[in-house]
């Protein structure tokens, strides 16, 4: 890097430098970055929806099972509604149950997992055996089971059930990480200074595990994503709301597999893999930043960094190791 | 010193424990693991968990669900199906306490009371028919893509940066964010509908008569088989393979591998009974616990598939909204994942001394 060159873009590089170190290693990371690309996509097609869609999800206006075309881009349902429109709109749905359940999700993770690690003893015993018990006997059946009696739950009706049955990975996950924090040196050192308990979970061992926390709650959202559609596709939820679990329901529903309407049931499906496909990529780039020994190419991060450096005429310490580091 | 491994070496012939002593010690180890006895009251008090909320969902709902379920086949059932179904739930007059005891003895005695979509035959007999093939259908795929799973995360791990490591694993984790069902929707549509080389529903041709010694219908009860298993194996392959290349790294940079290498042991030795050996461990209690994923993308599959195990009799129960082999099903589902677990930590005991 000349002198020269770091001066002309030398404000860029303050704001570059602005962003947070997390930040910078997330968009350093060619996994993570192409997953929040993908997801940013889905949520602006979400936010900008009545912008976005030719028509409103519900109404016929075409013939039925009418394939694609210039008029109807995704084709029509068998009720002649636009299946491009019912997309864009589905979008919404998904995002929010998977994002809101995710939210719940980890939080009733960090309470159980962090408090069972922590404290351990008998809370720890009993906690976690319900966790168990909550990962042996409480997936899909039972909300399946429970979605069936409560008769077409809405959007927010799953989003309770999901939170209630899923939270239990989370819990183990996060149990493991505090049980081995617990003994380091410096939860040590706050508990022998007289920190209150709250304290020492809160400062101490928190920010301690945030990647993983960042990583659970990613998987919480995955799950309640697929698991949404799920429920929708086998006719659990309310098939009048329109989600991408829905349009799947009503192609199954409208035999769309023997007449051959792919169109009704290829978009909402590649939409849903695709925002998992999006999660999936930030949580391995997570994983890798945080780990460097995991990386598939040990070098691969310092390329990008340089890339960077010379894409934006940045500097970046000694060829962006300490990008890496943070 | 000398003479110490002379001898060793001048026995080995009746000293090397054979195979049978060697599976012996291996049962007698899993009967006197503390590990596992105290696993198995975990597997007691989840079965009495399952039980008890399969009592408590239908009475934290609103509304009195009695009256729910008679409103909603009024007409349709026969009183002495709703009577009965009355009686198996519990639903008599008395206290709360009373209504649980006959509903625990009604369990324990695998009286599940009579099915409404199938009334008046028994839903133990709904459900035992279909119970098979998820078991048939749940024990391979599982079993399969764990071992495949392992195996190529050995690899990938082992020959890091590699082909397996760096384009095998992208693509196989990529197919395990798919939704199950999509995976199943698309082979169905492709190969079954399309193409044509694959059936798109049953578990065996049903002209052919029913008859487990017969060829002809064993190998229609794999044809039938082939596309659902892929599926689930396609998609629950890459997190295996993921988790065991994560842990053979970890486990690599141990200095007992060093130690195995300064030896100077063979590769293959080395990866498979040194590292693999070690970082199957978490893997296989993960097998245990996430086996209620596996069979809860087994059920979505069979749906697609119309394949008549216990998930397509579920969503047909759901649709009748027939409670009593919903319940049933959800208690079958139970017990399978907890039998599952009790082999997974069977197989820890067998590799793991420190659990003995």
């Amino acid at each position: 890097m000349t002198k020269n060159k770091a001066k002309t873009s030398n404000s860029l590089y303050r704001l570059w430098m602005i962003l947070p170190g997390w930040s910078r290693s997330i968009i350093n990371n060619k996994k993570a970055l192409a997953g929040i690309l993908i997801l940013a996509f889905f949520f602006i097609v979400a936010l900008l929806a009545p912008w976005l869609s030719p028509t409103a999800p519900q109404r016929m206006l075409g013939r039925p099972h009418d394939p694609p075309s210039e008029k109807y881009v995704l084709g029509t349902t068998r009720q002649g509604q636009d299946v491009s429109a019912q997309m864009v709109y589905g979008a919404g749905g998904s995002l929010r149950v998977g994002f809101l359940t995710g939210t719940i999700v980890i939080v009733i993770a960090i309470a159980v997992g962090i408090t069972a690690g922590y404290v351990g003893g008998v809370t720890d015993e009993v906690l976690s055996l319900i966790s168990n018990i909550f990962l042996t006997v409480g997936g899909l059946p039972l909300i399946i089971v429970v979605a069936a009696l409560i008769e077409k739950p809405g959007p927010d009706t799953i989003i309770l059930v999901l939170s209630i049955t899923s939270w239990a990975w989370g819990a183990r996950v996060l149990r493991s990480q505090t049980l081995s924090l617990r003994n380091s040196e410096f939860v040590e050192a706050a508990r022998v200074s007289g920190e209150p308990l709250w304290r020492i979970i809160a400062v101490e061992i928190l920010p301690n595990m945030t990647s993983l926390v960042a990583s659970v709650w990613i998987g919480a959202v995955l799950y309640a994503i697929l698991a949404q559609a799920a429920l929708e596709f086998i006719g659990l939820g309310d098939p009048n709301s329109v989600t991408w679990g829905t349009i799947l329901y009503w192609a199954q529903n409208n035999q769309a597999l023997l007449t051959g309407a792919w169109w009704t049931f290829i978009p909402p499906g590649v939409a849903i893999s695709a925002v998992g496909l999006s999660l999936t990529l930030i949580n391995y780039g997570i994983d890798e930043i945080t780990n460097p020994r995991l990386a598939t190419h040990v070098a691969a991060p310092v390329k990008r960094a340089r890339f960077w450096e010379r894409f934006l005429g940045l500097r970046m310490g000694s060829s962006g190791a300490e990008i890496i580091s943070s | 010193m000398t003479t110490a491994v002379g001898k060793r070496a001048a026995r080995k012939p009746d000293d090397d424990p054979g195979m049978l002593t060697k599976l012996l010690d291996g049962v007698y180890a899993i009967f006197k693991s503390r590990f596992l006895r105290r696993r198995f009251v975990f597997y007691l008090v989840a079965a009495f968990a399952a039980v008890t909320l399969n009592f408590i969902i239908p009475r934290l709902m609103p509304g009195d669900p009695v009256q729910l379920l008679f409103a909603r086949f009024q007409g349709k059932l026969d009183p002495r199906a709703f009577e009965a179904i009355k009686e198996q739930f519990g639903f008599v007059q008395g206290p709360l306490f009373e209504q649980y005891l006959l509903y625990l003895r009604s369990i324990v005695t695998l009286d599940f009371g009579p099915s409404i979509m199938g009334f008046p035959v028994p839903v133990a007999q709904v459900i035992g028919s279909s119970l098979r093939w998820t078991l048939i259908l749940a024990g391979i795929s599982s079993v399969m893509s764990f071992l495949i799973g392992a195996l190529l995360g050995v690899l990938a791990a082992w020959r890091r940066g590699g082909r397996i490591d760096t384009i095998l694993l992208p693509i196989a984790s990529v197919f395990g964010a798919f939704p199950y069902f999509f995976i199943a929707l698309i082979a169905v549509y492709v190969l079954g509908f399309q193409l044509d080389v694959f059936p798109t529903s049953h578990a065996y041709n049903t002209a052919i008569r029913q008859d487990w010694a017969s060829t002809e219908f064993l190998w229609s009860v794999v044809y039938h088989m082939i596309l659902p298993l892929f599926t689930i194996v396609v998609t629950a392959t890459g997190g295996w393979m993921l988790g065991m290349r994560n842990n053979m790294i970890g486990v690599l940079s141990q200095d007992y591998i060093v130690m195995a290498e300064a030896k100077g042991l063979s590769d293959r030795r080395i990866m498979l009974l040194y590292a693999a050996r070690n970082a199957i461990l978490p893997s296989l209690t993960a097998f245990g616990m996430s086996f209620g994923f596996v069979i809860a993308g087994l059920l979505l599959t069979e749906i697609v598939f119309s394949y008549p195990g216990m998930g397509y009799t579920f969503l047909l129960a759901v649709n009748a909204r027939d409670y009593p082999v919903m319940q049933g099903i959800y208690l079958m589902i139970t017990v399978t994942v907890l039998v599952a677990n009790f082999i997974a930590d069977m197989s820890y005991v067998l590799l793991d001394p420190r659990a003995r």
